[in-house]
């Protein structure tokens, strides 16, 4: 995300950095990069120039000719000043000091107001709140019908007593739907409304007067990252025509570059508080202006991922993880148990996108194949319980075995298992007291590729395999119980 | 005004005849230049293309061209810099390929309508299907957005608003090839005159999505051959637009451009830069919720809109 404004805002750095000192001509060639960066990624003309003049001034200033390294200098002016505009600190929802808190949104058609909606509700829902989906959007065909179903994937209430399709005042179903809150005690409201575009003064009152009639907490105003130019005119438009509180950013999963973000911040002067990054429901954050400037700049975003980590994780397994990496007893399946805690994250490729660096990673992340993780499970799964736990018996046929169970080939089961060893031998560094170079990383080694991973020679036990079934399972439980297998050698169909 | 003549397949004696449709005019693009225009002002429109959309290069172009035209006919005047700016975009923008393929009377056409998330494919295949019906021709829709909630059901409203025949999936998460295919089946079992098929909006950079919009165009050009795919795009799109012509292009052979939402007041200026870059024809303009609230695309009065006073 954002990932062409990152490579292009990289490359005038990395320019930057190889000069010692900064001339006047220097800094007015990087702002020009800069400028057309910034529209090209879609950042509002007057946006541009206001943010230009701002960086162009400090730049000139003292700050970056006695810095000791200007180059760096002007990359924080810039990153500040992005931080700035996006908002400043970070801001948390405004919650009511007597619920329900009601919260209402509003923005062009199309712009994901709906599906925000329900993933609102889920997420506050996770916070131990109890959110009530309220159906105002009685214009599009089957709005209603589409909030209902997503109230019942996200597991809220639904108010909608209205079937829509232009039948039903929307005003008089804001209004009731406070009174129905408090009688069923729910402690957030969240109004969907239906799209509508800046000019249309008749549906603007519309909002307005859902807005009179609820008085809400928050009114955000929902942008999609892919718009353009028109921005500007559409936030003062709803700014002026319902009144904001902040916005939300919507389908920042694509690979717009999202500048309306700054377009809007910067136009009304209020945050972003969240963004909508996939297609589940779950795939819901909370905006970090700071992190999101680090983004642009293609610094990563690593607090956002650690903190998913560990929403995700739990913390209970990660104890008896730790423990298990200490005492070397790591398993396949803990590798099994270790990936599918990552998909509940969210999709690899987001999260990856997160990390510093994937700004120059973008082709090979937007090729990076979810099934790959499919694979991987397929292989693990396909082991026996000894083969999981103690990866050194997998010989040969052994591999042939899982290759065939899994649908995979040797090759990929090899690889796996390559893998897993490198991974935990990275693991026990770590427990040790290591700490993983986040910063540095080269971000091939995440995904599929491994080129720091050494062919490591396969570490095929010798120990043979019996064609007869019982005795196999013999042989598995004596490695199990870490005995050495007897049968080696002994050719006797009997075990003895 | 643009004027179209279209095929379709006579009720009476069965034979595939020309037919007019009802007619729809471009109106309502708003002006980019409300202010007078001189030769001093010239360099002030590079800085109105970039606000309408139109990106850095083309805006650079566009500039570069007037300049050098202003020069060569000595036009100085408000009056004579539009016209000038005017026969310019029209140039730029006017192709003899912008009408829906209808021509062929080789029955039922077949449509496919893709595009990202919320631009308006559901809408504008609704107000497709009405004109079409309002024609009197025999329209089967197909509901292949089998991932959004309730997607069908929308589809499902507009249809009866058309009067259409609808092609529901079987059951929820349904394989949408297999809908897409159902979908011209019945059309020619039912002798429809034409078939057109939603698709659930998608990001361009998923790349398993995308593979499954080419697998919906291959399971249609199995039993029929597909007349139009139309990409619709949203005109308040920035310059992501180009990338969502290169990538639908790519998997799913785009014929048309479809821009949505030309009421408000974003102007659609990406359009010049995909038009000119992927040589996709922008087909149909969408210019308000009403079932009748859509335009044929034409230069002349996009052009003559833009620089209006």
């Amino acid at each position: 995300m954002f990932g062409d404004l990152s490579t292009r805002l990289s490359d005038t750095f990395r320019n930057l950095r190889t000069r010692g000192k900064l001339t006047e001509a220097d800094i007015d060639g990087t702002l020009r990069d800069i400028r057309k960066a910034l529209l090209e990624a879609d950042v509002s003309l007057e946006v541009v120039k206001t943010f230009v003049a701002a960086v162009r001034s400090r730049a000139l200033g003292d700050e970056v000719s006695k810095a000791l390294n200007p180059a760096q200098q002007v990359v924080q002016i810039v990153n500040s000043e992005l931080v700035e505009i996006l908002g400043g600190e970070a801001r948390q929802i405004r919650l009511a000091k007597n619920p329900p808190t009601v919260i209402m949104l509003a923005g062009l058609q199309g712009s994901g107001k709906t599906t925000l909606a329900g993933k609102l509700a889920l997420w506050l829902k996770n916070q131990q709140q109890t959110p009530l989906l309220v159906a105002c959007d009685l214009q599009r065909p089957n709005a209603v019908n589409q909030l209902t179903v997503l109230a019942e994937r996200a597991g809220v209430d639904i108010f909608a007593p209205e079937p829509g399709n232009g039948v039903g005042d929307p005003v008089k179903v804001a209004k009731q739907s406070i009174e129905h809150a408090k009688n069923k005690a729910h402690s957030v409201v969240i109004i969907d409304t239906a799209g509508r575009l800046g000019v249309d003064e008749e549906l603007m009152k519309q909002a307005s007067d859902i807005r009179s009639a609820t008085d809400p907490d928050e009114v955000l105003f929902v942008i999609d990252a892919m718009l353009g130019q028109d921005a500007v005119g559409v936030a003062q438009a709803f700014n002026d025509g319902v009144g904001i509180t902040g916005s939300v950013l919507t389908k920042l999963d694509g690979d717009a570059r999202g500048g309306a973000a700054l377009s809007v911040a910067s136009v009304t002067g209020e945050s972003v508080l969240f963004s909508s990054t996939g297609e589940g429901l779950e795939d819901f954050e909370p905006f970090y202006p700071d992190r999101m400037a680090s983004r642009i700049l293609d610094l990563g975003d690593v607090l956002t991922l650690i903190e998913q980590a560990q929403k995700n994780f739990d913390e209970e397994q990660q104890k008896e993880l730790a423990e298990k990496i200490a005492k070397e007893t790591f398993t396949l399946e803990d590798f099994l148990d270790q990936m599918q805690q990552l998909k509940k994250m969210g999709s690899m490729k987001s999260l990856l996108g997160m990390m510093p660096g994937a700004g120059n990673m973008k082709k090979q992340l937007e090729d990076f194949d979810e099934d790959e993780l499919k694979h991987t499970e397929a292989i693990i799964q396909s082991m026996t319980p000894v083969e999981r736990q103690q990866p050194r018996v997998l010989n040969g046929s052994r591999r042939q075995r899982i290759a065939r169970g899994s649908g995979t080939t040797v090759t990929e089961v090899n690889a796996l298992v390559n893998r897993f060893e490198q991974a935990a031998k990275m693991m026990k560094t770590m427990s040790k007291g290591g700490t993983p170079q986040i910063q540095g990383m080269n971000m091939a080694q995440m995904g599929g590729g491994n080129p720091a991973v050494k062919k490591s020679k396969n570490k095929k036990k010798k120990g043979s395999k019996s064609g007869n079934p019982a005795k196999r399972a013999a042989e598995e439980r004596a490695l199990l119980e870490g005995k050495p297998s007897k049968s080696e050698g002994s050719g006797s169909a009997f075990g003895l | 005004m643009v004027d179209f003549k279209f095929w379709r397949k006579d009720k009476a004696n069965q034979q595939t005849v020309e037919v007019e449709l009802p007619k729809r005019d471009l109106n309502g693009i708003r002006s980019l230049f409300p202010g007078e225009m001189s030769a001093d002002s010239i360099q002030d429109l590079e800085d109105i293309l970039l606000m309408a959309d139109f990106g850095y290069q083309a805006s650079e172009e566009i500039v570069a061209e007037l300049k050098s035209r202003a020069n060569k006919f000595g036009a100085v005047s408000d009056a004579e810099l539009r016209l000038v700016l005017k026969d310019l975009l029209v140039e730029y923008l006017e192709r003899d390929d912008a009408q829906l393929n209808l021509t062929t009377g080789k029955l039922p056409y077949v449509f496919l309508v893709v595009g990202v998330n919320g631009t308006g494919k559901t809408t504008t295949i609704g107000k497709l299907a009405r004109w079409l019906s309002d024609g009197g021709w025999r329209v089967t829709l197909g509901a292949a957005d089998t991932f959004r909630a309730a997607a069908v059901d929308q589809l499902g409203t507009w249809a009866e608003r058309a009067e259409a025949d609808l092609v529901r999936p079987d059951k929820e998460g349904q394989d949408p090839a297999s809908v897409a295919y159902k979908t011209v089946e019945r059309a020619i079992e039912q002798d429809a005159d034409i078939a057109i098929i939603d698709t659930a909006g998608r990001l361009q950079n998923k790349k398993d999505l995308m593979d499954e919009l080419g697998k919906i165009r291959r399971a249609v050009d199995k039993i029929a051959q597909v007349d139009e795919v139309l990409l619709v795009i949203d005109s308040t799109t920035g310059q992501n637009g180009v990338n969502q012509a290169r990538a639908f292009s790519e998997v799913s052979d785009v014929t048309g451009l479809v821009l949505t939402k030309l009421d408000g007041t974003a102007k659609g200026g990406v359009l010049y830069a995909i038009q000119r870059e992927f040589d996709i024809p922008v087909k149909l303009v969408g210019v308000g919720e009403g079932i009748n609230d859509f335009a044929f695309f034409s230069a002349e009065e996009f052009a003559r809109g833009l620089v209006a006073r």
